[in-house]
C-alpha cells in the first residue's frame, strides 16, 4: 500500500509499505478514504517530537471503510463506513471509565504522560497513522463509529480531531454567559474554538493571529473580532485596553509548540529544539487573561520543559485547564450542532492533496502559502 | 483608562447575538456540555466488553517507559528499535523515567542518529533521499511564494530564513567534507 513516511526533519515521501495486519483480536484494518494534515503533524514534520522514527507514517485524522476485523470485534463489520477518533483507547482502564479517553493507560507503553495517538511518534505508542491507504485500528469496538448517512466525508474527517478539540477547548474555558473569550491562533482548532465559544454563551470573541487571510476567516466563519499581533506593538497591552484594563475572562491557546511572536522563544523551541515548545501564546494568555480568569490550552507541546511565565499565572490566580480531547464524548452533541447548522466544519477546508503528493501539502501548510487553512489528503484508491 | 467596579465583560445583548450567530447560547448551561464534568464517576458504555484486554503478542523486546508497571496490553509495532539509534533509545527507556530530562534528550539524540544513518543507507538503495522533492518545496511554484511571505506582516519571516539552513546545511557540509576527502586521497 502507499503511505506517507517520515525521512527526517522537514522531509517526507510516499513509499510502498506492507498493508497493516490484525495484531490483536480487537483490531480492525480500515481502508482510508479521506485523511487530513493537522497543525500538530507539523511538530513531527519539523522534528520536534522525541522518538519520531524514520519510516513512521503520520496521520491521526482519517475516516474510511472497514476492510478486516479481528476475532473479538463485535460492533463493526467489513464494509462499514467509519470515523476514527485520534485517541487510541481501551474503554476499560482507570482513566477510560472516568471518561478520560485521551489519557488511556493501556495503549502507550512508551509514555505514561500521554495516551495513544495514531501516527504521532513512538512517544504516543508507536502506531502508524492514517495518511496511508490502510491503517490498523486497535480496540475497534471502542473508538470508531459508523458515519451517519447524512454526514459528508469532509465533516466526518473534521470530527476525528480538529472540531472536537476546538469545541473541547471552549468547554475547558468554563465560559459563563457574557464572557469575553480571546483565542490565540486562527488555525482550524482556533477557528472551531471561537465558533464554539458563542454556543456556550460568550458575549464577545476575539481571535489573534499574524496571518491576515486566517483572520479574515475568523471574522467570516467564527463571527469574531480579530487582531493581527504584528499590527500592534504589544498584543497584551492591546487586549487589556480592549477589556477595560482588566483582561479577558477566558483565553484559549490554540497555537502550541511553534508559536511566533517572540523570535528567541521560537528559535530555541522550533529550530533548536531546546524547549518542548515555544510558549509565546501561552505566556500571552497568562498576561492577557483577567485575574481569576481561566486559560484553556489546546495547543500541543512536546514533553520537554518550556519557558512559561508561571509566576504571573500564580499571582493572578489563573485557572489553567488542558488535556488532549476525548473525542468520542463530544460526538453526540457535535452531531446535533452540525445537523442544526450551528457548526459547519467543512467550511474551513481549503486544499485536497492526493496522497502521492503529500509532501506538497506539508510544505504549503508549514510555510502557510496559498491561503491554506486545512488540507485534506485523498488516497488514490479511495 | 477608568477602572470600573461593575461586571466589565457583561456588556452584551443576548437577543442581538441570537439573531447574528446561529446557535448562540445553546450550550450556555454547563450540563449541556459533553465534557461536563471533565472526569466522570462512570463513563458508562464505552464499547469495551472486557475488564482486562487480551494481551497483544509477541511482547518480548518491546521497549516501555519504566513508569509503566508492565508492557501495556496493546502497543504499536511500527518501526521497531534497530541499530545504534535503537541502542540509544532503549537506554533512555530503560534508565530514565519521563520525569528525567535525560530521557527525552536521549530520544532526540536517537532521532538524529537514525536520521543520518537512514540518509546514508538511502544512497546505497534504489531510491536515495532527495531533499528537493521530499521537502515539497517544488509546490511553491505558482503559489506566490514571495508575495505571500513579504510585506504582509507575517511574523515568521524573521526566522524562516533558517529553514533552508536546517534542511540543506547538513547536506552541504557532508558534500564539502566528502569533496575534501576525495581531493586529499587523490593527492596521495
Amino acid at each position: 500500500m502507499l503511505a506517507m513516511t517520515y525521512r527526517g526533519p522537514y522531509k517526507i515521501r510516499v513509499e510502498e509499505k506492507d498493508r497493516p495486519r490484525i495484531e490483536h483480536p480487537g483490531d480492525a484494518i480500515v481502508r482510508v478514504t479521506l485523511a487530513a494534515i493537522c497543525g500538530s503533524d507539523l511538530h513531527l514534520y519539523h522534528g520536534m517530537m522525541p522518538d519520531t522514527r524514520i519510516g513512521h507514517t503520520f496521520g491521526h485524522e482519517f475516516i474510511g471503510v472497514v476492510d478486516e476485523v479481528g476475532a473479538d470485534v463485535r460492533n463493526l463489520k467489513v464494509g462499514d463506513r467509519v470515523m476514527v477518533p485520534f485517541n487510541i483507547y481501551c474503554g476499560s482502564c482507570y482513566f477510560c471509565v472516568r471518561g478520560l479517553y485521551s489519557n488511556c493507560h493501556n495503549v502507550n507503553p512508551n509514555a505514561t504522560a500521554v495516551g495513544g495517538i495514531y501516527g504521532y511518534s513512538h512517544t504516543t505508542g508507536g502506531y502508524d497513522g492514517g495518511q496511508a491507504e490502510y491503517v490498523r485500528v486497535p480496540f475497534a469496538d471502542v473508538g470508531p463509529a459508523i458515519i451517519p448517512d447524512w454526514m459528508s466525508d469532509e465533516d466526518a474527517v473534521m470530527l476525528t480531531d480538529a472540531l472536537p478539540t476546538g469545541y473541547f477547548g471552549a468547554q475547558l474555558g468554563d465560559i459563563a454567559e457574557g464572557d469575553t473569550v480571546v483565542v490565540f491562533g486562527a488555525g482550524p482548532v482556533g477557528l472551531y474554538a471561537a465558533a464554539s465559544s458563542w454556543l456556550m454563551g460568550a458575549g464577545r470573541v476575539v481571535v489573534v493571529d499574524h496571518l491576515d487571510y486566517r483572520l479574515d476567516k475568523a471574522r467570516d466563519f467564527a463571527h469574531a473580532e480579530t487582531h493581527n499581533f504584528t499590527d500592534v506593538s504589544d498584543i497584551v497591552y492591546t487586549l487589556k485596553h480592549a477589556t477595560d484594563g482588566l483582561g479577558a475572562d477566558v483565553v484559549i491557546d490554540a497555537v502550541g509548540a511553534e508559536a511566533d511572536g517572540a523570535v528567541l522563544q521560537h528559535i530555541t523551541a522550533a529550530k533548536l529544539k531546546l524547549q518542548g515548545g515555544s510558549p509565546v501564546a501561552l505566556n500571552w494568555a497568562i498576561d492577557s487573561v483577567r485575574k481569576g480568569g481561566t486559560i484553556s490550552v489546546m495547543g500541543a507541546y512536546g514533553p520537554l520543559f518550556s519557558a512559561v511565565k508561571f509566576g504571573d499565572a500564580m499571582n493572578k490566580g489563573v485557572t489553567i485547564h488542558t488535556n488532549q480531547c476525548p473525542v468520542k464524548r463530544q460526538w453526540p452533541r457535535l452531531f446535533e450542532h452540525i445537523r442544526n447548522g450551528y457548526l459547519r466544519p467543512a467550511d474551513i477546508v481549503t486544499h485536497r492533496i492526493p496522497l502521492e503528493h503529500i509532501e506538497d501539502g506539508y510544505h504549503l501548510f508549514s510555510a502557510k502559502l496559498d491561503g491554506i487553512i486545512k488540507p485534506l489528503v485523498v488516497p488514490t484508491a479511495a | 483608562m477608568p477602572y470600573i467596579a461593575s461586571d466589565h465583560a457583561k456588556r452584551y445583548d443576548p437577543e442581538a447575538l441570537r439573531q447574528r450567530i446561529p446557535g448562540w447560547g445553546v450550550d450556555s448551561d454547563p450540563a449541556d456540555r459533553p465534557s461536563h464534568p471533565r472526569e466522570l464517576v462512570d463513563a458508562g458504555e464505552t464499547g469495551a466488553h472486557w475488564t482486562l484486554p487480551v494481551l497483544q503478542e509477541p511482547r518480548e523486546g518491546r521497549e516501555r517507559s519504566i513508569e509503566h508497571e508492565m508492557l501495556t496490553p496493546v502497543f504499536g509495532t511500527a518501526q521497531p528499535l534497530h541499530g545504534l539509534s535503537g541502542m540509544i533509545r532503549r537506554f533512555a527507556y530503560d534508565n530514565y523515567s519521563e520525569g528525567q530530562t535525560a530521557h527525552w534528550l536521549l530520544l532526540v539524540l536517537g532521532d538524529r542518529v537514525e536520521s543520518v544513518g537512514a540518509h546514508l543507507r538511502s544512497f546505497a538503495s534504489s531510491r536515495p533521499d532527495n531533499p528537493i522533492t521530499q521537502t515539497g518545496i517544488l509546490a511553491e511554484s505558482g503559489r506566490h511564494p514571495i508575495a505571500s511571505r513579504y510585506g504582509v506582516g507575517r511574523a515568521d519571516v524573521k526566522h524562516s530564513w533558517l529553514d533552508p539552513i536546517i534542511v540543506a546545511g547538513p547536506w552541504v557540509l557532508a558534500g564539502v567534507l566528502l569533496a575534501r576527502s576525495v581531493v586529499r586521497l587523490s593527492r596521495r
